[in-house]
């Protein structure tokens, strides 16, 4: 089998649309209505500086195909890394085997010759560049992260890029297929002081080739790791106890994914998993929130041609000026409500099912200088990064950590806080915002749902919460 | 099938250069996972994942690659790109493979890891299984409105490793695991909990327990509100008691000492927990779900004792930081699967067996907050300075037994300051999936901070 990556940037079907029509004819030869064959053929290359070195270079490759049948309320899924004729055959008897729905019948579905194409508009594919060069970036950023301050003890950097080819078949006749290529850069910066170590990080990642560090320079990067490191050091204990949050652009967007982002995921809704259920048409946020869920945001690590169900990603309108319009789809469950997907079905590998994902998920700006929203703030904290954070959708209950926060006394933003927790609940919070500056941001990280991990980012314009429980351990 | 990987490996091993280290892991599992959703089977699927690793030392320099198949052609691409690769690394003097003399010395336990019953469990026997879990769930109080998810899991894995060194190692294991989730409460007093239970057969998991636990850790939570903040002695939950070892891990890791990154920094011979409490690292123990013969790298593991009457002892070793440090290994090469290289990590961590059960703990804690589960625990605990700051949830603790369920609160103090305030250990060690296990843990005051 010829596993060498193409350097073209429309390169040939992974597998041939008459192989393809077989696969789906054998998926469903034990009844079933519908079966997908999901092919992808993945590249990855990521190396890493610590302590001032080198420490390796690391790639990986992989290629394979899901076959999922759905026959009644069942789906029944197998895999392989096999993409002959017998390896796909085989996947799709035990899929079928699996999904064991409905009489045995004879169903061929007609798909058209060649995949429908999309892919990002990548200008320089990082497999192209020499490793060579991508180490000075390293280099470069090691030495950006340390000329910051002679406390900053050790700088680790990396670079991960990766390219995803992926073809989509179904037995309703789809057939597309996308290529997407994604970089992101790292740094983490560790200083020393009489609190002891602190640390900080940047990592911006985006849908683009070796573009992206047009985009992103990386001792600015690094510089930015170092700062917050230094800043970190003359932090004094987060207060403890509900208190007023402003959240800087870019910095609070994960609290939205989290607080009500997952809530909004039709899979969740389904199983009453979700405090949203029920509930479109009503107010569930303060006017003038209006959240967005985009994968066509352009080259936002989120962002994709089709999502791995084969259906083109579209901007979704979640909520809209405080009410509550939709959530989010994936084919299957689209199929079975009667409507069609949003373009949220995405999967980490062809190893797994795919599930509803939020893609680029956002809170559009409103008209409120950011700086008045601080000034306005006698006392409060404000929230320059934030780490990651975690739900329980039946609750609502989310928790997410300030990695880079300062307290604002007297409307002045002044002394920087340590590491700290914040907790609350989304239906709750998103009543709670009574302030929406007129900029906005994105952040970019990774999602984790059911042990499956995609990339997504998030963003918001400033805002205040008008109390939000802070775990810090200040008296 | 073992001996199939291992041929493969010593093959790639056998492409060394001269001047050239290689070394292959070699991975092959098989899967099944069901769930289920409103009394019907919503996904099941049954599939193999296949993998290499290659790792190539030459001049100092390491380089690795990966594939997600055997195909002989796609392996020997992959040995070249972990060529090309070590050629951009730096040299680094510890760089190198597990040496025979690192392997000889101890000799590598006979663990009880694998069971053929697994493999021979049908399908059907396993869908039943589920499908009978959620509707006894269901059934099994009248407070429980829902079942958000049944599931079953297992998984048959089998791995082999060899170096141009002349190391070489094999291992299978069986695993097994079902869970459910319950829902209990309505729109946004809504609670949900879950039960449930892991082992290397299939005949080792018993619905009812799955059942009682989820059920309690369900309804015990209704009625659950944000509480003011105060200072409070705090009891653990084992299993999460299980999860704050997991971060703890860190701190034991040599590569993050010799970084400078450990909290336990410098502090070999110290008192850095409270005087009865005991660290062990035993993946020899074969109760503990991660327990295995050998590490990542080849090397037979052994019983790692880092606690000793509160006195730190050591950090843990593959043979790169062993090296560095010059120290031998503790055998604690760990890598994540056939993607990575190997790093250092804890394969069965837990706590000296307590001396009192959880109903004494309860009776002589006071006022206490019992915490049933928390969140954010990796990105609220800072593994350098030890800070952490947590979402948790679980119930008031007065007179002996639980009172009112908390929610919306957070737990915040310092991993080493927690160490130092342990009071109580329960007795009732529960093993976990994963590398850790757990008991009923009573720490003094912390800081809970509600409305």
């Amino acid at each position: 089998m010829d596993t060498a990556m193409g350097e073209s940037s429309m390169p040939g079907p992974l597998v041939d649309t008459g192989l393809l029509e077989r696969t789906i004819a054998e998926a469903l030869r034990g009844g079933g209505e519908f079966a997908e064959l999901f092919v992808e053929d993945r590249a990855t290359s990521s190396a890493r500086l610590d302590d001032g070195r080198v420490e390796e270079l690391v790639s990986g490759r992989a290629r394979g195909a899901g076959i999922r049948v759905v026959a009644g309320d069942t789906t029944g899924f197998a895999h392989t890394a096999d993409l002959t004729e017998p390896g796909l055959l085989s996947a799709a008897a035990a899929a079928a085997t699996a999904a064991r729905g409905g009489a045995a019948r004879s169903r061929r579905a007609a798909l058209p010759a060649e995949p429908r194409h999309y892919s990002n508009d990548v200008l320089v594919v990082s497999e192209s560049v020499p490793k060579a060069a991508k180490i000075e970036l390293l280099k470069c950023a090691d030495d950006s992260a340390r000329s910051e301050g002679s406390a900053i003890r050790s700088v680790s950097a990396s670079y991960a890029e990766g390219r995803r080819r992926i073809l989509v078949a179904n037995s309703d006749g789809l057939l597309a297929s996308d290529e997407r290529l994604r970089t992101r850069f790292y740094v983490q910066a560790v200083a020393a002081g009489d609190t002891g170590m602190q640390t900080g990080y940047d990592a911006p990642g985006r849908t683009m080739g070796f573009e992206y560090y047009d985009e992103f320079a990386v001792d600015e990067i690094a510089r930015k790791a170092a700062r917050q490191a230094l800043t970190l050091l003359d932090a004094v204990p987060a207060p403890s106890g509900r208190v007023p949050v402003v959240l800087k652009r870019g910095a609070g967007g994960v609290l939205f994914h989290e607080a009500c982002g997952h809530g909004l995921e039709a899979d969740l809704v389904e199983r009453d998993a979700s405090v949203f259920r029920d509930r479109v048409g009503e107010r569930v946020a303060a006017p003038g929130v209006t959240l967005i869920d985009d994968g066509t945001f352009a080259r936002e690590w989120g962002t994709f041609g089709i999502d791995d169900e084969g259906q083109p990603a579209r901007a979704n309108t979640l909520i809209d000026d405080g009410t509550l319009t939709d959530y989010m789809w994936d084919l299957v469950r689209a199929r079975k409500a009667g409507r069609t997907s949003s373009g949220n079905g995405r999967r980490e590998t062809y190893q797994v099912l795919p599930m509803v994902r939020m893609t680029n998920t956002y809170l559009i700006a409103g008209d409120t200088d950011p700086d008045d929203i601080v000034s306005d703030t006698e006392f409060g904290v404000y929230c320059v990064q934030l780490g990651g954070g975690q739900v329980n959708t039946a609750t609502g209950d989310f928790v997410f950590g300030v990695t880079e926060g300062y307290l604002i006394e007297a409307g002045e933003i002044t002394r920087p806080i340590r590491p700290a927790q914040l907790i609350g609940n989304g239906p709750a919070a998103l009543r709670e915002i009574d302030a929406i500056g007129n900029d906005f941001a994105t952040w970019s990280g990774m999602c984790g749902k059911s042990g499956q991990s995609v990339p997504v980012s998030s963003g918001q314009p400033t805002l205040r919460l008008h109390g939000l429980t802070v775990g810090g351990t200040a008296a | 099938m073992t001996a199939e990987l291992l041929e493969i490996c010593r093959s790639v091993a056998a492409s060394a250069q001269v001047g050239e280290q290689i070394e292959a892991y070699a991975v092959r599992t098989r899967e099944t996972d069901i769930e289920v959703f409103d009394g019907h089977v919503e996904s099941l699927s049954v599939a193999g994942i296949d993998g290499i690793g290659v790792r190539v030392v030459a001049d100092c320099r390491q380089g690795f690659a990966w594939a997600g198949t055997l195909d002989p052609d796609v392996v020997r691409d992959t040995v070249e790109d972990a060529r090309d690769n070590a050629g951009f690394a730096e040299p680094d003097d510890w760089n190198g493979l597990a040496a025979p003399d690192d392997v000889a010395g101890v000799v590598a336990a006979d663990l009880d890891l694998w069971r053929d019953e697994l493999l021979s469990v049908s399908t059907d026997a396993k869908v039943e299984f589920v499908l009978s879990l959620d509707e006894a769930l269901r059934g099994a109080d009248t407070r429980i409105r829902g079942v958000e998810s049944a599931s079953y899991g297992d998984g048959a894995i089998e791995s082999a490793l060899a170096s141009s060194n002349g190391v070489e190692a094999v291992l299978r294991r069986t695993r097994c695991s079902a869970s459910a989730a319950a829902l209990a409460g309505a729109g946004d007093r809504t609670q949900s909990g879950y039960g449930f239970a892991v082992g290397r057969t299939f005949g080792a998991l018993d619905p009812d327990e799955i059942v009682a636990m989820a059920v309690e850790r369900t309804v015990r939570m209704l009625g659950a509100r944000q509480i003011a903040s105060r200072r409070i002695p705090v009891i653990l939950d084992p299993l999460v008691t299980a999860s704050f070892l997991g971060v703890l891990a860190a701190a034991f890791n040599g590569e993050s000492m010799l970084k400078g990154r450990s909290l336990f920094q410098d502090r070999v011979g110290e008192q850095v927990a409270a005087r009865f409490l005991q660290i062990i690292d035993d993946p020899t123990d074969d109760a503990m779900m991660g327990a295995a013969p050998h590490d990542a790298e080849g090397v037979p593991c052994r019983r790692n004792a880092l606690v000793v009457d509160g006195v730190l002892q050591g950090f843990l070793h593959n043979t790169m930081t062993a090296r560095r440090a010059a120290t031998t290994t503790t055998a604690s090469a760990t890598r994540a699967g056939f993607k990575g290289t190997p790093g250092v990590g804890v394969r069965a961590l837990s706590l000296s067996p307590g001396t009192k059960t959880p109903e004494q703990i309860l009776a002589e804690a006071g006022e206490a907050f019992y915490v049933q589960g928390v969140s954010g625990l990796h990105s609220g605990t800072n593994p350098i300075s030890g800070d952490f700051s947590v979402g948790a949830e679980g119930l008031l603790v007065r007179g002996g037994t639980f009172a009112e369920p908390v929610r919306e609160v957070t737990i915040a103090s310092t991993l080493p300051r927690m160490l130092l305030d342990v009071v109580d250990i329960g007795t009732d060690l529960t093993y976990l999936p994963g590398s850790t296990a757990g008991q009923t843990l009573l720490l003094a005051d912390m800081t809970l901070s509600g409305s």
